[in-house]
């Protein structure tokens, strides 16, 4: 193999003279962190309800929560992605499609990939924060209840708190994947982490270092994330409780 | 205080509950006990809505427990419940369990109601537990917590759902004691249970249900003197003799 490495790559200023390549990296990064943060943000809050919904007597309620959910995980993300940016917009009265469509560029691409990461990992979210509650002890309920509170009382106070600490790990990997599912993102011509390394390998013919540089970007959020999932764990655990102290 | 009229409960085509009536009145103690199956738990939790009944009527404190009007959540709050499993919120420190419903349900300030708790608590004899977790207890410490929670509320009665049938024997005692002193002092209470030693001590009547049906529904000397019914004279017959 004939392959010239060159790492200094990374400083040599853009073709297009705006930056140097190593900024365009760090763009990317930035674009990926602020997508995948403000989606986590949306997916949890309303995986939360969702997820809720989902085991609440009420039938109506419970159904619209699992349509929801099937809906949302069973369509390929890539398939939502398009949906959202492509065909939404056509569907939508004329006056909020033009808006949206006459907005900047970045900022379609932006609420698209927002909305569509959201909603997908919401569903994935709800299933988690379902299985959470339903594995408490029946009776939980029932205490909560014959002390007067209302259900949803029950839910903030008794139910809720442990449930989500018994999903922290399964929402761990939940959030990892938000940032890599946002490389779907590039699809749409959105610059995130992945789309300015593929910029990269066309503008400097070095695909090794480039790729290289972002999965090492993937692989450093990733294990941030993992590091701050873990202190969470340890700072909610319940003494006495499962592995607590 | 508790009025039981008829109640019938069933899922689909399996009766849990047959035309059960009964009455306990204000500073009454009932057991009910009977084999596993027979309804007795199901009829406990019918008496403050945490179970549905298709049919009859539960009166309690003059409130319809049926009634779809009913406002359950209140007619609860004053409705002390222990349960076979404690069930304490293991997130909450023992001080937060005692507390919390009495801030939120009833309104109290924090102060007033830790207050409230930490007396209750000292009297079960647990006062040095108070920063713990429930996880930290042994099984009777915490239905002691359980029991001392149900009274924070200033319950009307009290029921209790198999309270020491979780335990481990050497603290059957601990909470039969709890339980004791509370029958002494007044409190109206509806417990199921199998301690028949408990029953002979501060029971009023005892209920003897099978398969539904309320069986015996008789004072305490009656029934453990000469039970009427054949199937109850087995039961006592099995679990008197070891």
């Amino acid at each position: 193999m004939n392959y010239q490495w060159n790492w200094g790559v990374f400083l040599q200023p853009t073709a297009a003279g705006d930056d140097i390549y190593l900024g365009w990296m760090l763009s990317g990064l930035q674009m990926t962190v602020m997508l995948s943060l403000s989606a986590w943000l949306i997916a949890l809050l309303l995986g939360a309800v969702i997820g809720v919904l989902r085991t609440v007597p009420n039938r109506f309620l419970s159904g619209l929560a699992a349509t929801y959910v099937e809906l949302f995980r069973n369509v390929p993300l890539l398939v939502q992605l398009f949906i959202w940016y492509f065909v939404l917009p056509e569907l939508v009265p004329a006056s909020l499609g033009d808006a949206y469509k006459q907005s900047h560029p970045v900022f379609q691409q932006f609420l698209a990939a927002m909305v569509c990461l959201g909603l997908f990992t919401s569903a994935r979210v709800a299933e988690q924060v379902r299985s959470g509650i339903n594995a408490l002890p029946r009776g939980q309920k029932n205490a909560g209840l014959a002390l007067g509170f209302s259900l949803p009382q029950v839910y903030r106070h008794v139910l809720l708190p442990m449930a989500f600490r018994l999903i922290v790990p399964p929402l761990t990997s939940e959030f990892l994947n938000i940032f890599k599912n946002s490389a779907v993102c590039s699809t749409i011509g959105l610059l995130e982490l992945a789309a300015q390394g593929r910029q990269l390998v066309d503008y400097t013919a070095q695909p090794y270092e480039s790729f290289i540089a972002v999965t090492v970007a993937y692989v450093a959020i990733n294990i941030i994330v993992m590091t701050l999932m873990k202190k969470l764990e340890d700072k909610v655990r319940v003494p006495g409780y499962m592995g607590g102290k | 205080m508790i009025q039981i009229a008829n109640v019938s409960k069933s899922y689909g085509s399996f009766d849990v509950l047959k035309d059960c009536s009964t009455t306990v009145n204000k500073g009454e103690v009932i057991v009910v006990c009977g084999p596993s199956g027979s309804g007795k738990s199901t009829l406990i939790k019918c008496v403050n809505g945490l179970e549905p009944f298709q049919s009859g009527q539960i009166i309690v404190n003059g409130t319809s427990v049926g009634d779809p009007k009913t406002n359950l959540s209140k007619l609860r709050a004053h409705v002390g419940m222990v349960f076979q499993h404690f069930e304490l919120f293991p997130h909450m420190s023992i001080t937060e369990n005692l507390a919390i419903a009495q801030i939120k349900v009833l309104k109290r300030n924090r102060d007033e109601a830790v207050d409230k708790g930490l007396k209750l608590l000292d009297r079960v004899g647990l006062k040095a537990h108070a920063h713990k977790f429930p996880g930290q207890l042994s099984g009777g410490q915490q239905q002691r917590v359980a029991i001392a929670r149900a009274l924070a509320m200033d319950p009307i009665c009290m029921l209790f759902d198999e309270p020491t049938s979780a335990l481990d024997p050497e603290m059957i005692n601990e909470v039969l004691d709890v339980m004791t002193e509370l029958a002494q002092e007044g409190m109206t209470m509806m417990c199921v249970t199998h301690e028949m030693g408990f029953a002979k001590r501060v029971a009023n009547r005892v209920i003897f249900m099978d398969h539904g049906r309320i069986v015996e529904d008789d004072s305490k000397d009656a029934f453990f003197a000469n039970p009427r019914s054949e199937r109850a004279q087995q039961f006592l017959a099995k679990i008197l003799h070891h």
